[in-house]
């Protein structure tokens, strides 16, 4: 059934694809982008083609939805991404079903199966941000987004794992399960937004909401080799997002191609009046620019100027990731572009500033989870001893770090030297970021300094951890869009790991960002980025 | 945690008289403390008139007094005004008082995971309009901060608030002392304006039905319909410096917020709360004593007692050479012991760990703005007091007129109509008084209308009517509306003693106001009631001199004089 859907997408590892590892640096660049479809056709957006089959009766919403149910059934047991599965996707499948054969009109994600982060709420389904303390947990509203997507058509299929309230890189920090990456079940598929990407790298669902902190969909796409989308803060509604740190949270957008990301992006952006940080810019078309290769010019990117971000190439970068990088570079290069080097020198100073500043918002918004009005409540005689247990049972062990970080760096007598200190950093990041971007379209960077790494590797050393969210943070901190799609794959696991390579734009322009990427991802040499460890349902 | 519950909507009494009472009581309280040469009787006589003594026992007044003579307190006070606004602060729930227990919540102000926090722009609106009000400068720029603290009444773990840029500030407002306490002008400054948003309430679980309340734990639940109701909390500069002139610094912030209509300003209610931070130095020294902040007063009296208290209290201390007794602590005040409590010492500052709230964007408006709102404010108390004083009427008339908004909007309305000013302010401050008072009535609620108050002081003016028959169709009109020409005809008023039989009309002044001068000379006690606010003793007097001219005496003409020589000063 789903290879008829998306044919790329059930083929095996092609023998050309090349592996960088740092023994064995193959050039991406010397095999120059052909633009003339090789023997692999490019990605296609499962999104349109979701509309078109349904439309053209070629297929039923229902079979769609059985067919990701019985895939989620098939690969759930390795890969744990969903914490909970919808009961009510066939109903809505049927809906969507009579909706046609009646001759209404559907909306534009009509029978699109998609997955959401678990911190982000959907009314009367279990909402806990991977949380004790909100177990059970079911809002009595929906988030903006997921709104909007239901307003559009498109089904939830379920909640997605993720780490503890967005906090931690591999997710490995949820208190219920730990997801494993399907290119290599034994490796974390990064964080927080770790169950959204690995639902879509499995095919388990066509896109998927996640929610980007310091990196955590942009970190997560890169280790599962899918497209992770962070638009800019105010472009998505935060409304129904469990906050984590307030003024850098975005809701962004995982899908197998640039266009399905840049389409789930278009579904749940736009201003909302509750979210007075949601911003008035209008969304454009983005469809138009999701062309099909045919319709490319020999130099489809000519002029575009793209800045090599040359702190993200230094020490502590694999050398698999640097190479892979350069060679995404090249190929930008051969589409067009003008590619120069651009340095950021506040770049090494948003790592610390985000730590406090994260920690010091969500010390804050964590505040409201003490256990009186809702989530788990530890019955006590005396108050202290309510909220102590409370949140003493209720909250993980990275979760109570960040809060006593925040707590402290937000104390009187220490505020100055940390959290006004990192929003003078962030001013900082801010102009580096706008120098550069006044005279290029788009940076770019690795996603991550490496590939995903094994479960448990990092889990007792935080710091390693957390420098691995050296090339997101410093985006989030300028408010910056930016989307990470796969560019190559370096040696590891059974056969290679992704490495996702980050395109930043500026404030508001996530067309170009979604322009440049698409054709990126249609004219790369071997697409179709496929884990090859998980059973075929075909 | 002892949380008063009113569920009933209190309306909003046209209570002076009982102020004016209590305010009595409190004079002598204050007398007895300050006045050095308060004699053995004069303290006896205090001490009948306020049995309820607050002062710390085992100590003469006069010793007492020769103590507190040489210190001086330093009062400020933090008054939070729950504004009238029809929707919560930053969602939109109703703001309703008295609703059943958490029926008036939504995920936004029950702080569910998610929520977040939209501003009225009406709150914004009040803001700086109080902000004019007191004579602030408005921050075009003003920006929200989070005031954290963990308490169950607080659904987020914080409380929106403004830190380091309130939206108003550096301000002042003017009170006139009463006569009564002294009288005169004093000014105190207003450091800022800021806006807030209110905690829920915790209720006790025997308090009664609260099923819809939630449960804290065995014994406390949490009604959160206060929740994000907005407020605008005001702090004044230290400038106060007794029990009176805060007690009259917190009756002109009630006067100025309902003359805004930014808030109902009701004290049993909780719309407008009063802490006060009070500590006391010997005069002469610069620096301030040790801070003790003084919660749970319910009214100004209890404001006013509460102060006296812990100044006598804080004197004591100081003269006794325990000086360090006097910790930074809270302390209550115990309406039934009439006396200040420990409520909590505080070890340190509390560390409230403010930040800007990252959820709510910076609040800006233009000058043209505020321009705009300065042009729509009503006349302030302040204005009002100073025109009615420019208009000739005595300083305790002004103060009556000016206290209540829809009074003195009424008297306006008289005097517009050209009623003689004088007269308008009597028949207000004394028979209308009086008779909303037993009615427990309000002036909005009479079905007298102005033009007809002005009507009957013209008939009585122009002699038509006598004085005692205008009492008795002025009940008439309050209770029924009507107009006075019609009730003359009606009833067929005309005074007779002046149209049918001017031979048996006693006209001359001089010999009504012999009378006057006799009836005043044989009532000593009526008279000091009398000038000490108790205005409407006046009938008394006009009774006897009636009496004494068998009813002869021009009734126009005998309460002229009559009015003359009560309110002389001599």
């Amino acid at each position: 059934m789903l290879s008829t859907l998306q044919p790329p997408r059930s083929l095996t590892l092609l023998p050309f694809r090349r592996l960088h590892g740092s023994k064995t640096i193959a050039s991406l660049a010397s095999s120059s982008p052909t633009l003339d479809a090789s023997s692999v056709s490019p990605p296609q957006s499962q999104i349109l083609t979701t509309r078109r089959s349904l439309l053209s009766g070629e297929t039923t919403a229902s079979e769609i939805a059985k067919s990701y149910l019985s895939r989620i059934r098939l690969t759930e047991p390795q890969l744990k991404c969903f914490l909970h599965v919808s009961e009510n996707v066939l109903k809505e499948a049927q809906e969507i079903d009579q909706r046609i054969s009646r001759g209404e009109e559907v909306g534009p994600l009509a029978g699109v199966v998609i997955g959401v982060k678990d911190n982000i709420c959907t009314e009367g389904m279990p909402s806990t941000a991977a949380s004790r303390i909100l177990e059970h947990y079911r809002p009595p509203f929906d988030a903006t987004a997921v709104k909007k997507i239901k307003e559009m058509g498109g089904i939830v299929v379920g909640k997605t794992n993720m780490d503890e309230f967005g906090m931690g890189s591999t997710t490995e920090a949820s208190a219920f399960q730990v997801t494993a990456n399907p290119w290599d079940l034994t490796r974390v598929p990064g964080g927080s937004s770790g169950g959204s990407a690995a639902a879509v790298a499995a095919n388990q669902c066509m896109v998927s909401l996640g929610s980007d902190t310091g990196g955590s969909v942009r970190q997560p796409a890169s280790f599962c080799g899918v497209v992770g989308l962070k638009p800019t803060y105010g472009r998505v509604s935060r409304f129904g997002l469990m906050a984590y740190a307030s003024s850098l949270d975005v809701i962004g957008c995982f899908g197998s191609t640039v266009a399905d990301a840049g389409m789930l992006l278009h579904a749940v952006s736009g201003y909302d009046r509750f979210d007075s940080t949601s911003s008035k810019q209008d969304v454009p078309e983005f469809e138009s620019q999701f062309l099909s290769m045919d319709s490319f010019e020999s130099k489809p990117l000519k002029g575009v100027r793209v800045g090599l971000i040359r702190e993200t190439l230094e020490e502590g970068v694999d050398s698999g990731v640097r190479s892979a990088t350069q060679e995404a570079a090249s190929h930008l290069e051969a589409l067009g572009c003008l590619v120069t080097e651009v340095s950021l020198p506040s770049f090494s100073l948003g790592l610390p500033a985000y730590y406090v500043i994260a920690s010091s918002e969500s010390s804050s918004n964590l505040s409201r989870y003490d256990g009186v009005r809702y989530g788990n409540q530890v019955m006590a005689d005396e108050l202290n001893k309510l909220y102590d247990c409370s949140r003493g049972q209720g909250f993980g062990g990275e979760v109570k770090m960040r809060i006593l970080m925040g707590t402290y760096a937000l104390s009187a007598g220490y505020y100055d030297a940390y959290y006004k200190r990192a929003q003078q950093v962030r001013t900082l990041i801010r102009k580096d970021f706008k120098a550069a971007l006044d005279h290029n379209d788009i940076l770019i960077s690795p996603a991550a300094p490496s590939a995903a790494y094994k479960i448990g590797e990092k889990k007792d050393d935080p710091l390693a951890m957390y420098a691995g969210d050296i090339m997101t943070v410093n985006v989030n901190l300028a408010g910056l869009p930016a989307i990470v799609l796969p560019c190559g794959l370096v040696e590891g696991g059974p056969s290679g790991l992704p490495v996702g390579l980050q395109m930043i734009g500026a404030a508001f322009d996530e067309e170009t960002l979604l322009k440049v990427g698409h054709i990126f991802e249609q004219t790369l040499n071997g697409s179709g980025f496929v884990p090859p460890t998980l059973p075929n349902v075909a | 945690m002892s949380t008063t519950l009113f569920r009933t909507i209190q309306p909003n009494h046209f209570t002076l008289l009982t102020n004016a009472l209590l305010r009595t009581r409190r004079t002598s309280r204050h007398i007895s403390v300050r006045c050095q040469t308060s004699t053995t009787t004069q303290q006896s006589s205090s001490q009948q008139q306020q049995p309820r003594t607050s002062a710390p026992k085992n100590h003469g007044s006069n010793k007492l007094d020769e103590i507190l003579k040489d210190y001086e307190a330093v009062i400020g006070i933090e008054t939070h005004v729950q504004l009238s606004t029809s929707t919560k602060a930053f969602c939109s729930c109703p703001n309703s008082y008295g609703s059943h227990p958490n029926t008036s919540i939504c995920p936004v102000c029950m702080g569910l995971p998610g929520a977040l926090p939209v501003l009225s722009s009406k709150v914004v609106d009040f803001g700086v309009r109080l902000g004019l009000a007191l004579n602030c400068s408005l921050s075009l720029k003003s920006k929200f901060d989070r005031k954290q603290y963990f308490y169950p009444d607080l659904p987020k773990g914080y409380q929106i608030s403004q830190f380091d840029v309130p939206i108003a500030s550096g301000g002042y407002v003017d009170v006139d002392i009463p006569l009564e306490f002294g009288g005169g002008h004093r000014r105190f400054g207003i450091t800022r304006v800021h806006m807030e948003e209110d905690a829920g309430k915790l209720l006790h679980s025997d308090a009664g039905d609260y099923s819809q309340a939630m449960i804290v734990s065995k014994l406390d639940l949490v009604d959160l319909n206060r929740a994000g109701v907005p407020l605008l909390e005001i702090v004044s500069e230290p400038d106060i410096r007794s029990g009176v002139e805060a007690a009259e610094y917190g009756s002109e912030m009630q006067r100025i917020v309902r003359y805004l209509g930014v808030s109902n300003g009701n004290m049993q209610e909780g719309s407008l709360r009063c802490d006060v931070n009070i500590s006391i130095r010997p005069i002469g020294q610069a620096e301030f004593g040790t801070k003790v902040e003084i919660k749970n007063l319910n009214a100004f009296s209890a404001m006013s007692r509460a102060i006296d208290y812990e100044i006598t209290r804080q004197a004591l201390l100081y003269n006794q050479g325990q000086a360090d007794q006097i910790v930074t602590e809270t302390r209550l005040w115990d309406e039934g012991a009439q006396k200040t409590v420990t409520m909590r010492k505080k070890e340190g500052l509390a560390d409230y760990r403010y930040f800007p709230e990252p959820d709510l964007p910076e609040v800006i408006f233009t000058q043209e703005y505020v321009d705009s709102i300065r042009a729509s404010l009503p006349e302030l108390p302040e204005a009002k007091r100073r025109r009615y004083e420019a208009m000739g009427l005595g300083i305790q008339d002004v103060l009556f007129l000016a206290n209540d908004v829809s009074v003195a909007e009424y008297f306006d309305e008289v005097i517009g109509k050209g009623a003689d000013v004088k007269s308008a302010a009597n028949w207000l401050m004394s028979d209308i008084a009086a008779y909303l008072k037993n009615e427990e009535l309000s002036i909005s609620d009479v079905k007298l209308t102005p033009q007809e108050l002005a009507e009957l002081i013209a008939a009585i003016k122009d002699e038509t009517i006598s004085g005692k028959i205008g009492k008795q169709i002025l009940f008439e009109l309050l209770a029924k509306g009507g107009t006075v020409q019609g009730m003359i005809k009606e009833k067929d008023l005309v005074q007779a003693s002046s149209c049918y039989f001017p031979q048996n009309c006693i006209t001359d002044p001089v010999e009504i106001e012999k009378m006057i001068m006799k009836v005043i000379s044989e009532s000593p006690k009526q008279l000091e009631q009398y000038r000490s606010g108790k205005t409407k003793l006046q009938g008394f007097f006009t009774g006897q001199v009636m009496k004494m001219s068998k009813g002869k005496a021009n009734p126009a003409l005998l309460n002229k004089i009559l009015l003359e020589k009560l309110n002389a000063k001599d």
